[in-house]
């Protein structure tokens, strides 16, 4: 459980530690998190190590966003002062992306099936 | 000692609130099973209207609040790096999609901002809001660095996160079925790119697949969000 979350910590750390270095607009723990996926394909039994615990968290991943919503006090006058445009456009465009991503998902990966058949059958 | 008395020597260490956070969280749980996990009963949306109401009766700031919830909102980088589990553990389902993948994550990553400025510059947001709602289906860290860099307000783009996470979670299962969606990495890859981590642990709830797409999702959007809007602001900040 400690040396999971050790590992964790430390994925996260040199992921912040090299964002800031480079500068890069990408923010440190998803970087560690690109660094923990190549570590766990190359080294033996890390997988073991880590998986319970990295399971555990993001089983109650919602617990995390708790403290961040309960913000909302903080600016509620704002928020009501322009709740039209503000509900009308996270619901659109949430609704909106979502299936803009799926049906793209989908369309892509049919025209992928479609061309590997086609190639197999001008061969036969 | 009488109770006022133990309320403001509780009420000055972060275990009281911390408590709290987890105590409501729990409580959101059990509703959200009890309601066979119906969308409608999302476990950030009952536990966040809990804990206002706490802090409304006891006319705590937010501020003292945050003292023992940030040991909760801290986990949220290192649960960003633990998506890398359920990634590397389907690896070979992920490779198997990956053109299908990057394809419907440039789609959506743009759509998501597009749409969003969109509507809420139609329906007559001013600047700042608009800035703050851009970035509004990347996950917290993120979406509060970009809304800093183009003239929002971080703290108002967090609350709009996490708003659009629990819409998110709330309409993907209708919103799918609707469209006739069955497949799971697509519905799990769209509620990632389009809800963050909020969709993430909504997929996570219905299907594992669909979950481990959902955190993909989640973390690529994050990046390419990142890169579309600097480019942006670069080209014309």
């Amino acid at each position: 459980m400690i040396e999971a979350l050790l590992i964790l910590l430390m994925f996260q750390l040199s992921g912040e530690a090299i964002t800031y270095a480079a500068a890069l607009p990408v923010p440190g723990p998803v970087l560690g998190l690109v660094f923990l996926a190549v570590a766990l394909r190359v080294v033996k039994g890390l997988s073991e190590k880590v998986s319970g615990a990295a399971h555990g968290i993001l089983s109650n991943l919602s617990l995390l966003f708790v403290p961040a919503g309960v913000g909302v006090i903080q600016h509620a006058d704002l928020l009501a002062a322009q709740w039209i445009p503000i509900a009308g456009a996270l619901v659109v465009s949430t609704a909106l992306t979502m299936v803009v991503t799926a049906a793209t998902f989908i369309f892509v990966r049919r025209l992928l099936v479609k061309a590997a058949s086609g190639k197999n059958g001008a061969g036969t | 000692m009488n109770v006022a008395k133990i309320w403001v020597y509780l009420s000055a260490s972060p275990l009281l609130w911390l408590t709290a956070t987890l105590g409501a969280y729990a409580i959101a749980e059990r509703i959200s099973v009890r309601l066979d996990r119906h969308p409608l009963a999302n476990p950030v949306l009952i536990a966040v209207a809990i804990l206002i109401g706490l802090l409304k009766a006891s006319s705590t700031a937010f501020p003292v609040y945050f003292e023992g919830a940030k040991f909760v909102h801290f986990m949220l980088g290192p649960a960003t790096v633990a998506l890398a589990v359920p990634l590397a553990e389907n690896f070979a389902e992920v490779r198997r999609n990956l053109i299908p993948m990057v394809v419907a994550l440039l789609a959506g990553s743009a759509t998501a901002v597009a749409s969003a400025v969109f509507m809420a510059w139609i329906l007559g947001a001013d600047a700042t809001m608009i800035a703050s709602i851009a970035p509004k289906s990347v996950t917290t860290p993120i979406a509060m660095g970009i809304s800093e860099r183009i003239g929002g307000l971080p703290a108002v783009t967090a609350i709009l996160v996490i708003a659009t996470g629990i819409i998110g979670a709330v309409i993907v299962t209708p919103i799918m079925n609707l469209f006739g969606i069955r497949d799971w990495a697509a519905r799990g890859f769209a509620a990632g790119v389009s809800a963050h981590g909020i969709g993430t642990a909504r997929a996570f709830l219905v299907n594992p697949l669909a979950g481990t797409f959902a955190g993909i999702g989640m973390g690529l959007n994050g990046v390419v969000t990142a890169l579309i809007i600097g480019l942006l602001v670069a080209l014309f900040g």
